[in-house]
């Protein structure tokens, strides 16, 4: 196999493999459960480890376009649409075991607590806010928008990994080491893109007097770019 | 003050832990006497437990006859912050804590400031067997027989001065075997008004489920405080200061709008960041709701006359 330009057929195999192993985490959950084996609070084990997972799905997909630049395997990035769906697939779990077997659909609890608990009215923002990027995955959709307002549409994960970090981050008590991992690694992702944000901008101001810049930015699907020193 | 047993009756029906394990350890030494063909009169195996149990136990009226919850929940799901933050890591780092031998200071404003050896400590009154509510501040419960005496029976012995309003808790801290992490200010510390530390409900706690108390539940000598969130209630203790002014407790340094000195369990008045109204008991599938002082008003109710218990949450 080509890791450069890989096949149509190998891409579907990956995307099969991808996709066996995204659903890993929730069948590991089934399996303790069917064990017995979530502890002694079943409700809180899950709840806690399908917000866990979000994240972490969040954070990989986040995480495509950094290792398309680095690695140069721009067929990466026909991966990124199934893992921002599992990540709003978890996302719905996450939600579903806190409306369901937390407040038992007792609409009004849920109000209250949407209102009344900051962390809870930042990470059901973030659920909302999930809502039109997943509605708008489709090629049809797209094609639709049209690149660039689908482009800036989806540019809202950004805020939505914040919204995320921080519904996390209040939700502790007093340790707040593992929110803090995860608001370093998203500053991370988030940071890369600032970073080339400038030098695209430099770049651009450099070469801009002659003889006219090209319109709107310049995104380097194909092309690999010279590294920068 | 009048202390009126709540409606609940003594809990006379429960199997205590230790007779069926010895049932269990019975059946199954029996089979191994059978299959191997010896003499029938071999009866119940020693159990292995033998050297850890306590007793003989007073039943106390104090007692609740609700559904307990089951002996793995207790001892796997817990909060001790300096073995690990998640509710599995204490039962996992326990372990390495040396609980012989184990000293209890009881000093400060005292006639008679004395350093108790935790196996004098566990004649110094008759133990009995406590099954409590205990209300966790995260909106989870447990029923837990306790054993124990009243912490009363202790401080009688020291003879408070009367200048002692507040009874100051510290519990061991060794950085070696514990979290290094400033999570919350090590050692930990706590605290009660004293009339609350003598209250009768309020129990220095030596075993659970009729042994001496595991590890992970704050080996060998804690406290227990059943109408306030179970952070108030200190683990494995090795100072016990009777002071005048209100002493700084852990959670209440680390941060002081979410919990106060008093933290009753009130269900009216929530912790900022999440309701109180409702708890999850351990083992059960829906909520239910939380009662004032976790259903101990009738008891402690009277020690709060006049106060504003949304102001002195």
């Amino acid at each position: 196999m080509n890791f450069r330009t890989p096949t149509a057929t190998q891409i579907a195999a990956i995307k099969a493999v991808l996709f066996a192993l995204c659903l890993i985490p929730l069948a590991l959950y089934i399996q303790r459960g069917l064990d017995d084996a979530l502890g002694a609070n079943p409700i809180e084990t899950i709840t806690r480890a399908s917000g866990e997972w979000t994240l972490r799905f969040l954070l990989i997909t986040l995480a495509v376009t950094p290792l398309r630049r680095f690695s140069g395997l721009n067929w990466l990035l026909r991966l990124r649409r199934m893992l921002g769906l599992f990540t709003f697939f978890y996302a719905c779990l996450h939600a579903t075991t806190y409306f369901w077997l937390d407040q038992f659909f007792d609409l009004h609890g849920i109000a209250k607590d949407i209102l009344k608990r900051p962390f809870i009215t930042v990470g059901f923002s973030a659920l909302v806010l999930l809502v039109p990027l997943a509605v708008t995955s489709s090629n049809a959709m797209i094609r639709r928008l049209g690149g660039r307002r689908w482009q800036s549409l989806h540019r809202s994960v950004y805020a939505i990994g914040v919204l995320a970090v921080i519904h996390y981050w209040w939700l502790v008590k007093a340790d707040i080491l593992k929110p803090a991992i995860y608001a370093v690694l998203l500053a991370v992702l988030l940071g890369m893109r600032g970073w080339w944000r400038e030098l695209e901008r430099r770049r651009q101001l450099a070469a801009a007097a002659p003889p006219s810049p090209p319109r709107g930015k310049v995104i380097p699907l194909v092309v690999k770019a010279p590294r920068q020193t | 003050m009048l202390i009126l047993p709540s409606n609940d009756t003594a809990p006379s029906e429960i199997t205590p832990r230790d007779l069926f394990d010895n049932r269990r350890r019975f059946l199954q030494a029996a089979g191994l006497t059978l299959a191997a063909g010896a003499a029938a009169w071999i009866g119940a195996v020693p159990s292995a437990r033998a050297a850890t149990k306590l007793g003989p136990l007073a039943r106390s009226p104090l007692s609740t006859d609700e559904a307990q919850t089951p002996f793995k929940s207790v001892t796997t799901y817990n909060n001790y912050y300096e073995f690990g933050t998640e509710k599995e890591d204490p039962a996992e780092n326990a372990g390495k804590l040396q609980v012989r031998p184990w000293t209890v200071r009881v000093e400060g404003l005292v006639g008679k400031p004395r350093t108790f050896d935790i196996d004098d400590l566990i004649k110094l009154a008759p133990l009995e067997e406590r099954i409590y509510r205990l209300r966790c501040v995260e909106a989870w419960s447990m029923v837990i027989p306790w054993l124990g005496f009243p912490l009363s029976a202790l401080l009688k012995q020291v003879e408070p001065q009367g200048s002692a309003k507040y009874v100051q808790f510290v519990s061991h801290y060794d950085p070696k075997i514990m979290l290094r992490r400033p999570v919350l200010d090590w050692p930990y510390t706590e605290g009660l008004r004293l009339d609350e530390a003598m209250h009768p409900l309020t129990l220095l706690t030596l075993g659970l489920y009729g042994e001496v108390l595991p590890n992970q539940n704050g080996a060998p000598v804690r406290v227990i405080v059943p109408w306030k969130y179970g952070f108030k209630s200190a683990k494995s203790i090795v100072a016990i200061r009777l002071v005048e002014k209100e002493p700084p407790t852990a959670w209440n340094k680390a941060a002081p709008s979410e919990y106060g000195f008093y933290s009753n369990v009130n269900p009216q008045v929530d912790h900022p960041r999440w309701s109180q109204a409702s708890e999850r008991r351990i083992g059960e599938f829906r909520k239910r709701p939380t009662p004032m002082f976790n259903g101990y008003a009738e008891q402690v109710a009277s020690l709060y006359q006049g106060m504003d218990l949304r102001r002195n949450f």
